[in-house]
């Protein structure tokens, strides 16, 4: 089966990038920082304080041990407590986990079909009025930053102008998040808005592609219908590269929303990252990115996957 | 040197320059641009107060002298935001440039060499490319003292493998050409070959990318001072100026309104700049005359 050998082989390389990947966080957050402990600590500190805290982190053993005893805990399960509250970490991380992917399914549910519609619907009317304005839109949407589209929405719909939604979303961690719907719209449309541009362009770059291609043209040649054609030869085959945007995009909506959570104050695992950062809870900060990443590099390899699969020319290539 | 007229042709940035000055959208995108860039080279010489002086009572309209009025700390808003872009456009501009040097030079390496030394730098890249822009950005900044040159580095980091992936991509097919393939026979250095075979026949990919990073970049920047982690926290910086003043935007909604225009503008400015050089480009790779 060279679908499974192919398969097998993206997954070794999949567990290889996120060993390197867990040694560049550990570089960054433990290893070229001069001194962790001063760094969260701050200035203002006694040399005790400094050394409780070395002695704590294991600052004194050397940087492999110190590396391969984080990762072999993270391995077992065991992801250590906050600096800052002294909490086990995956009690503080949990909920927010299930909080963003509520975030992220929302948001993707939203996207993911409007932006194949879109896309689909701008190559079929190629370089009219509607192709043109949604082009327009998707620019100007790509183009801008999240916080400031964000931030555009609150002004526009939290506050003199229409004051019809809550600015930030008031929800503690532990809650279940749709027992505040009216405070996840905001976030979920800043999401949507900043995701769909990509999907969609490549939706309709795709989708233009297959309505030139030759047997989109055969198919209509045999006298097809132009609805069974579209639906059953032209979409399903436009659908391939899609996949592998959307996945990234998941991605995106998974982890990158650090801005967005930040920015609405939406208790999820970016916000959480940007609080960590902010404290400096150097345990919290290193799994929560390695949990990001982790997350990229494994819809990266769903998408590959998906494609292959979807794609006949390359599903019978394989070797 | 052995040149196939076509190649001459197409790939002069010079050509894709003028073509895509053609086009509407990249006039608005450079007319955009170069108008921010204005604002923050006059700016700062005709802001009224300097960036930290307290003017009056915090979160005031109407104040004589200060057509915005005051924000959190009782600053000129308007002095803070003709003061403000300065240091987002001259670290995305350095962050880019440094980015699309090196990603350039890597890209055009990994395709040169297509052994180990691309299987290398490719799974570098990978590893680069597991993180969000913004999260690696982050992550480096948050943990070293804030500077410029740091953020700089950060951001020019994160931009590398994106810019040398498309180089390595649109290098791979010239370097199987019969002109690269002839220097190589004559036995120029493989350096030489980079710079005066490759390059100058990537260079359209390479403008396109360049601009789309520089979109990419000013966002990263902003978004890091938003996120409290610009170089300098007191300075003005539109990005700090939204979150410091987004809490009382119902109050005093200007400092937050000024700088999500300013920042609005200027990445719609140079997104319309790479659309329409991408917009080039795609056209000249289907044949067409890319109007």
């Amino acid at each position: 089966m060279p679908i499974l050998k192919f398969i097998a082989r993206r997954l070794g390389l999949g567990l290889l990038t996120i060993f390197a990947v867990s040694v560049l966080i550990f570089l960054v957050t433990q290893a070229f920082p001069s001194d962790p402990a001063q760094a969260i600590l701050g200035r203002e500190t006694t040399p005790e304080a400094l050394d409780a805290l070395r002695q704590e982190l294991g600052l004194y053993r050397p940087a492999i041990t110190q590396f391969s005893s984080w990762l072999f805990d993270i391995v077992r399960g065991d992801i250590g407590k906050s600096f800052v509250t002294q909490m086990p970490l995956s009690e503080y991380i949990a909920p927010r986990v299930g909080n963003s992917l509520f975030l992220m399914v929302v948001g993707a549910a939203f996207s993911i079909p409007i932006s194949i519609a879109v896309g689909a619907f701008s190559a079929l009317r190629r370089d009219k009025t509607f192709d043109k304005t949604t082009s327009t839109v998707s620019l100007v949407l790509a183009a801008v930053p999240e916080f400031v589209m964000g931030t555009g929405l609150i002004l526009l719909l939290s506050t003199s102008v229409f004051h019809v939604l809550p600015a930030i979303t008031l929800i503690d961690a532990g809650q279940a998040p749709w027992s505040d719907l009216s405070g996840i719209v905001l976030p979920v449309l800043t999401l949507v808005l900043a995701v769909t541009p990509y999907v969609s362009r490549t939706m309709r770059a795709s989708m233009i592609e297959m309505l030139e291609s030759d047997y989109v043209e055969m198919a209509r040649l045999k006298g097809m219908s132009e609805r069974t054609v579209l639906v059953r030869h032209a979409l399903p085959n436009a659908l391939g590269p899609v996949f592998q945007v959307i996945a990234l995009n998941l991605a995106y909506l998974a982890g990158g929303t650090v801005i967005v959570e930040r920015l609405f104050n939406f208790p999820g695992i970016g916000s959480a990252l940007a609080d960590s950062v902010r404290a400096r809870d150097l345990p919290a900060i290193q799994f929560l990115t390695l949990m990001i990443a982790g997350v990229y590099v494994l819809m990266n390899l769903l998408a590959d996957v998906a494609t292959v699969i979807a794609t006949p020319r390359l599903r019978t290539s394989l070797k | 040197m052995i040149t196939s007229p076509e190649v001459e042709q197409i790939e002069k940035p010079s050509g894709l320059l003028r073509t895509a000055l053609r086009l509407k959208r990249t006039q608005i995108g450079l007319g955009v641009l170069i108008a921010m860039i204005g604002l923050t080279i006059v700016g700062p010489i005709i802001a009224p107060h300097s960036q930290t002086e307290f003017i009056d009572m915090p979160n005031s309209l109407n104040i004589p002298g200060a057509l915005f009025g005051t924000d959190y700390l009782g600053q000129d808003v308007w002095s803070r935001f003709l003061i403000g872009g300065r240091s987002i456009l001259l670290l995305s501009m350095s962050a880019t440039l440094l980015g699309t040097t090196v990603g350039t030079f890597l890209g055009l390496l990994a395709a040169l060499t297509k052994n180990k030394t691309d299987e290398f730098i490719m799974r570098i890249f990978d590893v680069i490319l597991s993180f969000p822009q913004i999260l690696l950005a982050l992550l480096l900044v948050s943990m070293f003292n804030a500077s410029p040159i740091l953020t700089i580095l950060a951001v020019a980091l994160s931009t590398t493998p994106r810019v040398g992936r498309i180089i390595r991509g649109a290098a791979l097919s010239v370097v199987e050409r019969d002109f690269v393939q002839a220097a190589t026979a004559l036995g120029e250095s493989r350096i030489r070959i980079l710079f005066s075979e490759v390059l100058p026949n990537v260079t359209g990919p390479l403008l396109v990318e360049a601009s789309l990073r520089f979109t990419y970049s000013i966002a990263t920047i902003a978004s890091l001072a938003f996120l409290g982690f610009a170089p300098d926290p007191t300075a003005a910086n539109w990005g700090t100026m939204i979150q410091e003043n987004s809490a009382v935007i119902v109050i005093q909604p200007w400092g937050a309104v000024l700088p999500v225009i300013a920042i609005a503008v200027l990445t719609i400015g140079t997104g319309l700049c790479s659309d329409g050089l991408s917009r080039v480009l795609a056209g000249i790779d289907r044949g067409g005359k890319g109007e």
